[in-house]
């Protein structure tokens, strides 16, 4: 049973119908009229999903993006990866939950990953603080970038999350230094660096780990200087015109792709990423596999460069 | 105020091209209230003389200020893409920008110049905060790059003076990419093996210190300045809890070990004049029997600039970073 979102409401309904009738069904051992009727409800209930994503807006991607369900940076690095071995601390203060990393295999070669992971249960989430890193967490992804160097592994990203936490021993620690710090490591890699945004790319706390050669966004997701909430709040001063904000900050992958920030984006399935983990990690699969097979044959230097000269052109090309 | 003074006045004001005189030649000490005559705090380098709280100051004094005799050369920023998301909040951000030209006489928020500091050539970037809170868009980004590469192909020194509330949202996207962007710049200059100084300000934060503001190889910080990461209200909302004495100010983060060392504003040049001659292997200052000129011992000139209430506006939106 999936939590609908406030916009599926008619395909919930339906939902809701088909199963009541099923139930039914069941009590009278299956009427011919009934299962007739499951299958109209379905067909519609299908026609409406097409329907509904067919056309969202960037608000109502917000909330795919941030869906409970959505497959997090876990799942995909259980399915993508064999042998993935989790490498912890910042070796400077913690250990922080909200980054995942270490090394795996991707196809058989090894790789360095690096996620955001939101928590799919109560538990989870307090454990990996919503997916909203420390410095400590990236100050990690720094070390196991500068092992990756040095190692020859390509770097995959998997990014996902509000933004950096807001805390007081956050900013203590050096927050802002800790995401300029990660993001000068992505620069400075001599080895491919890929990155994908799952669900929520937000802020600084995304772009620490997505300055990469090759950036993908799924379907449905976002990657944006502030959150919609935040911007509406300082740009209406309400926070209740989100939709507003979402729609005019451009966050869609759509929006990034046509303003030539992202080299890609990855399909997912109808109804969005959550109706079927699956399909979305082997589209994402397919996708990692193309860009690290276009990357690995370039040299160090040469990844270098491109990749510096990749962010340069962002945004050149609209004068 | 009325609607002629709101609106009327400003709107013909605009229209002769006239700017509006200071209305109020006393400013306010925020610290301790104490009202201190606009020339004397010119002249003091927006310094208020009893209490010595650092008040925001415009680019072009700062720079008058900075070099020796007060010379220097600005380097034209490039052009760029206006308003390429035709955003629209509660204003129309084109004309924002509009106004903040008008208004500061910048076309943006930041200000790159050539000079001598102490006998030793340097490049300078500064925030403007007056221009959009000195926010950090495509135009800044391009200039910031630019001020970089100038000092790559000079071969000299670069001093950066942070001044800004963070990204400027009213960009979208496009201005989260001047992290990177930004960052790409500071890199080259290190690669060429020069010195970075960064002098954070009031107030540094969000996108701006979460890239090239704390990428320096020192960091100085300006007294009672704001710096940090995520905007106070976003954290206290967060934690709900009263935030600690003194968080983020520029005294707290020297103790935290995230700036080297907060330095008066009368006392930047010979700082980083001294620190900047070691690092480019050049002799000590008094062995050089250079006679050089503080810049600060001239006249200030007057700029007929409003002063900077610090206060957050639409028009100075920048984001909270999360």
């Amino acid at each position: 049973m999936y939590s609908y979102l406030d916009f599926e409401k008619p395909i919930a309904d339906l939902d809701g119908q088909i199963m009541e009738l099923k139930k039914l069904s069941e009590g009278e051992n299956g009427g011919v009229d009934v299962a007739e009727e499951i299958a109209r409800l379905e067909r519609r209930s299908a026609e409406a999903l097409v329907e509904v994503y067919r056309k969202l807006t960037p608000w109502q991607k917000a909330q795919v993006a941030r869906h409970p369900d959505r497959p997090h940076c876990s799942r995909y690095v259980e399915a993508l990866f064999t042998e993935f071995t989790p490498l912890a601390g910042d070796r400077k203060f913690a250990e922080d939950h909200a980054v995942i990393a270490g090394f795996a295999r991707f196809n058989g070669e090894p790789v360095a990953v690096i996620g955001q992971e939101k928590g799919s249960d109560t538990k989870a989430r307090l454990k990996h603080n919503f997916g909203m890193a420390r410095p400590e967490g990236y100050r990690k992804a720094v070390r196991i970038m500068e092992l990756a160097n040095r190692f020859a592994m390509p770097v995959i990203t998997l990014v996902d999350t509000a933004g950096a936490y807001p805390g007081v021993g956050a900013e203590e620690r050096g927050q802002a230094e800790a995401i300029a710090r990660s993001t000068e490591a992505c620069l400075n890699l001599e080895v491919p660096i890929v990155s994908v945004v799952i669900g929520e790319g937000g802020s600084g706390g995304a772009i620490a780990i997505a300055t990469a050669n090759r950036v993908f966004m799924l379907e449905h997701s976002i990657y944006s200087v502030i959150s919609p909430e935040g911007g509406a709040s300082i740009l209406w001063r309400d926070a209740a015109r989100a939709k507003d904000a979402a729609t005019a900050m451009k966050i869609t992958a759509q929006d990034l792709q046509d303003l030539k920030i992202i080299d890609g984006i990855i399909p997912e399935p109808l109804g969005g990423a959550h109706r079927d983990h699956d399909a979305v990690i082997m589209e994402t699969s397919k996708t990692l596999k193309q860009a690290l097979d276009e990357l690995s044959p370039i040299d160090g230097l040469t990844l270098k460069k491109d990749r510096r000269e990749k962010f340069l052109a962002i945004g050149r090309h609209l004068n | 105020m009325n609607w002629i003074t709101s609106y009327v006045r400003p709107r013909l004001n605009s229209m002769l091209g006239r700017r509006e005189m200071p209305e109020n030649l006393w400013i306010k000490c925020p610290e301790t209230g104490e009202m201190v005559f606009h020339r004397e705090l010119e002249e003091n380098q927006w310094v208020i003389p009893a209490s010595g709280y650092h008040m925001k100051i415009s680019a072009k004094d700062r720079l008058k200020h900075f070099f020796d005799d007060g010379e220097f050369e600005i380097v034209t920023n490039p052009a760029v893409a206006v308003d390429p998301l035709r955003f629209r909040d509660q204003k129309k951000y084109a004309d924002r920008l509009r106004e903040n030209k008008q208004k500061t006489g910048l076309d943006d928020s930041i200000v790159n110049a050539l000079g001598s500091l102490e006998g030793l050539p340097i490049v300078t970037c500064l925030h403007d905060f007056s221009f959009m809170g000195g926010s950090l868009g495509i135009a800044a980004g391009e200039a910031i790059i630019k001020g970089f590469e100038t000092a790559v192909e000079k071969k000299r020194p670069m001093v950066l003076f942070a001044a800004s509330g963070g990204a400027r949202m009213q960009e979208g996207i496009l201005s989260l990419m001047q992290l990177p962007r930004t960052t790409v710049a500071v890199e080259m200059l290190k690669e060429a093996g020069l010195p970075y100084i960064v002098v954070l300000t009031n107030p540094t934060t969000g996108g701006v210190s979460a890239s090239y503001a704390m990428l320096g190889d020192i960091h100085i910080a300006e007294p009672g300045a704001v710096i940090g990461f995520a905007g106070a209200r976003v954290i206290e909302q967060t934690i709900r809890e009263k935030l600690p004495e003194g968080f983020q100010r520029s005294e707290y983060l020297l103790d935290h070990g995230m700036v080297d060392m907060v330095v008066h504003r009368h006392e930047l040049r010979p700082t980083i004049g001294r620190l900047l001659r070691m690092m480019m292997k050049q002799p000590a200052l008094a062995d050089t029997g250079a006679d050089v000129k503080p810049a600060n011992t001239l006249p200030a000139p007057s700029t007929g600039a409003d002063p900077v209430t610090g206060e957050t506006t639409p028009e100075t939106a920048t984001e909270p970073a999360q």
